[in-house]
Order: C-alpha cells, then sequence, then structure tokens
C-alpha cells in the first residue's frame, strides 16, 4: 500500500513536470525547420513523393542503415538468449479446421499484401519497415495454423545476408558514382523518372532500397517468431 | 503551482507514459511489467506525432491537391517509424530474457527471483 502510494505520488510529480515541459509547445501550429525544405525540394531530389519515405531512405539513409543493423543484432539476441542444443516445435493441438484453411487461402496473399506496400513505399503510406512486417505474419499464421510447421531456415538465412550486403553495395555504388555513401545514382546521375513523377517506376533507388529493408526484415521477424516457438527437447 | 494548459492530445499521451511508468513502479510481474514498457513507448511516440502535427493540413504525400504548404511536418513521422522499430525489436528481445528467466526460476515474480539468487 505505501509501494502504491509512493508510486502514485512520484507519477503525479511527472506528470506535473512532463504538463509543464508541454506547455510552452502550442499542439497544431506550423513550427518546421528543416521539415520545410525537404517538403519543398522532396520532388526534384528524390522523386518521392511521400516525404517520410524520403526523409526515411534519402536523406537519413545511413541511420536506416544503422536501424537494420539493430533488428539484425536483436534477433540475433533472442537465437543467443533461446539457444538449446536440441530445439524443436513441441506444439500439440492441430489449428482448428476454419484456421487451416484460412491459412492456405490468404498465405499468398497476405505477402503478395507485404511486398506491395514495401514496392509502393515511395507512394503510399507504408515502405520496408510495415511491409516486412506483414510477410512475417504471414510465417505466423502458418506457424500457428500447422504444428510441424517450420521456416526454410537456409534459404532465409541466405536471403538476409544477401539482402544486407545489397543495403551496403547500393551505398558504395552511390559513393563511387556521386562521392557519398547512399547517393541516390539511380535519380541523380541516370535521370530515371524524372518525366513520371508519381508513377510505379519514379523515386530513385527508394524501391529497391525498400525492397531489401522489406526483405530483411521479414526474414528476421519470421526468424524471432521461429525462436520464440521452439521449446527444447530432451532424448 | 499553477495548473498548465496543455492541449488534449498531449494530455493523452502524458497519460500513457505514466499508466505505463506506474505499471514498472508497482507490478511485480516481469510480463506486466514490460507491458508497461509498451504502453509507455506507445505514449512518447503518440506524444512525437502530435508534436509535428498542424492544424488543417494533410499528410506528407505530395499528391494532387497537396503542395509543400499543405503537408504536415513529414520528421517526426519518420523518426517514430524508426522508434516503432526499434521498440519491437528490444521488446523481442526482452521477451525472450523472460522466457530464459522463466525456464531457470520457475516464476515470473521478479522478488521471488531476486530472494533465490541470494
Amino acid at each position: 500500500m505505501l509501494k502504491r502510494g509512493l508510486a502514485i505520488i512520484t507519477l503525479l510529480i511527472i506528470g506535473y513536470w512532463l504538463a509543464q515541459g508541454l506547455a510552452g509547445v502550442p499542439f497544431g501550429q506550423d513550427k518546421m525547420l528543416v521539415g520545410q525544405y525537404y517538403l519543398d525540394h522532396v520532388k526534384e531530389q528524390t522523386g518521392s513523393v511521400n516525404a517520410v519515405t524520403a526523409v526515411v531512405v534519402n536523406y537519413r539513409g545511413f541511420d536506416t542503415l544503422g536501424e537494420v543493423t539493430v533488428l539484425f543484432i536483436a534477433s540475433t539476441g533472442v537465437g543467443a538468449l533461446l539457444w538449446e542444443r536440441k530445439k524443436r516445435r513441441t506444439a500439440k493441438t492441430e489449428g482448428s479446421i476454419v484456421l487451416t484453411t484460412g491459412t492456405r487461402l490468404l498465405v499468398p496473399f497476405v505477402i503478395l499484401f507485404g511486398a506491395y506496400i514495401f514496392i509502393h513505399g515511395h507512394l503510399t503510406p507504408g515502405g520496408g519497415f510495415p511491409g516486412g512486417a506483414t510477410i512475417a505474419t504471414a510465417f505466423l499464421l502458418l506457424y500457428m495454423a500447422f504444428t510441424m510447421y517450420e521456416i526454410p531456415h537456409k534459404a532465409f538465412e541466405k536471403t538476409e545476408g544477401l539482402v544486407g550486403m545489397g543495403y551496403v553495395i547500393v551505398g558504395l555504388i552511390g559513393l563511387a558514382i556521386g562521392g557519398y555513401f547512399l547517393f541516390d545514382w539511380i535519380w541523380q546521375t541516370w535521370g530515371w523518372g524524372h518525366d513520371n513523377i508519381g508513377r510505379l517506376f519514379s523515386g530513385g533507388f527508394i524501391p529497391i532500397i525498400y525492397t531489401i529493408i522489406g526483405l530483411k526484415v521479414g526474414t528476421e521477424l519470421s526468424g524471432i517468431i521461429d525462436n520464440m516457438l521452439k521449446e527444447e527437447v530432451s532424448e | 503551482m499553477s495548473v498548465p494548459h496543455i492541449s488534449a492530445f498531449y494530455f493523452g499521451a502524458i497519460a500513457l507514459v505514466l499508466i505505463g511508468l506506474y505499471a514498472i513502479l508497482v507490478k511485480k510481474n516481469i510480463l506486466k511489467m514490460l507491458i508497461g514498457l509498451s504502453i509507455m513507448e506507445t505514449g512518447v511516440n503518440l506524444l512525437l506525432v502530435s508534436i509535428g502535427y498542424i492544424s488543417g493540413r494533410s499528410a506528407p504525400i505530395l499528391s494532387e491537391g497537396i503542395g509543400p504548404n499543405q503537408a504536415v511536418d513529414p520528421i517526426p513521422q519518420a523518426l517514430v517509424l524508426t522508434a516503432i522499430v526499434i521498440g519491437v525489436a528490444t521488446t523481442a528481445m526482452a521477451l525472450s530474457a523472460v522466457i530464459v528467466l522463466y525456464k531457470r526460476y520457475g516464476t515470473l515474480n521478479i522478488e521471488e527471483i531476486r530472494r533465490l539468487r541470494g
């Protein structure tokens, strides 16, 4: 009881402090400093109509590379924490007929939808991370429906490594052509898509980078799901 | 001590942060503490997105009819996108640590785990 009271008092103090700090930040008013530059120049500099995507991939592509690295380290960490010599899925009940039939029907479409999200990242809300997460939900469905299902580990590990290298290679090609890492060589040097901004084949290397990120996030999250669902078996 | 005037949107974000913090401070079950941490994270993300909002403007996708002066600030949204992904990754890490703890001690109660350690 005392602990609870102390906690509530602490919360009230912190809440008052936060509110005091935010009282000077008006809601819904224009306080853009850097954002306005991005909005003004996003179309001619990157060919993307979605400014958020342009910030994530073009203006701050290096941060995104770090983010993908953090995700990779986390998925490796999950694997290391849950490592056992002998691991297998020990689910005991098969999914109901609704779940199994629905899964058979839906999985290709869920994967297709994930691919749609990351390919159209420069045009619509979305991009590599939500697309990859959508693809991982398809594999989660398979895991829930079928007791003995396992993802194809070798293919997934190879894909993950290849797309990870692909991101760095795209960045290095930019370094060779334009002089800095992750230079958008397709848009700036080759000029692809200058005439059709807003169509699928515009946006420079954003679709390529987002396909890479989508595949990497999808494989990594599927790997995390796989690690969490397996249990140690003693033989 | 005067009562600060803040927008209802900020109030919601602060409330989420405080609810999460309460769970972290009071609960003894590790899983509940982790849920509290996730709620707190949601509050922080909501706060960041709402700071970038400008009334009357639309999402920063410059399609027909939406010029550079009709869109909200894209930077908070891009940063929150990053934060959400990192949050998912760290939550997965923490959950697998909880699985290991449960296997070793057979309990999720944080005080018992502390006592068993000696």
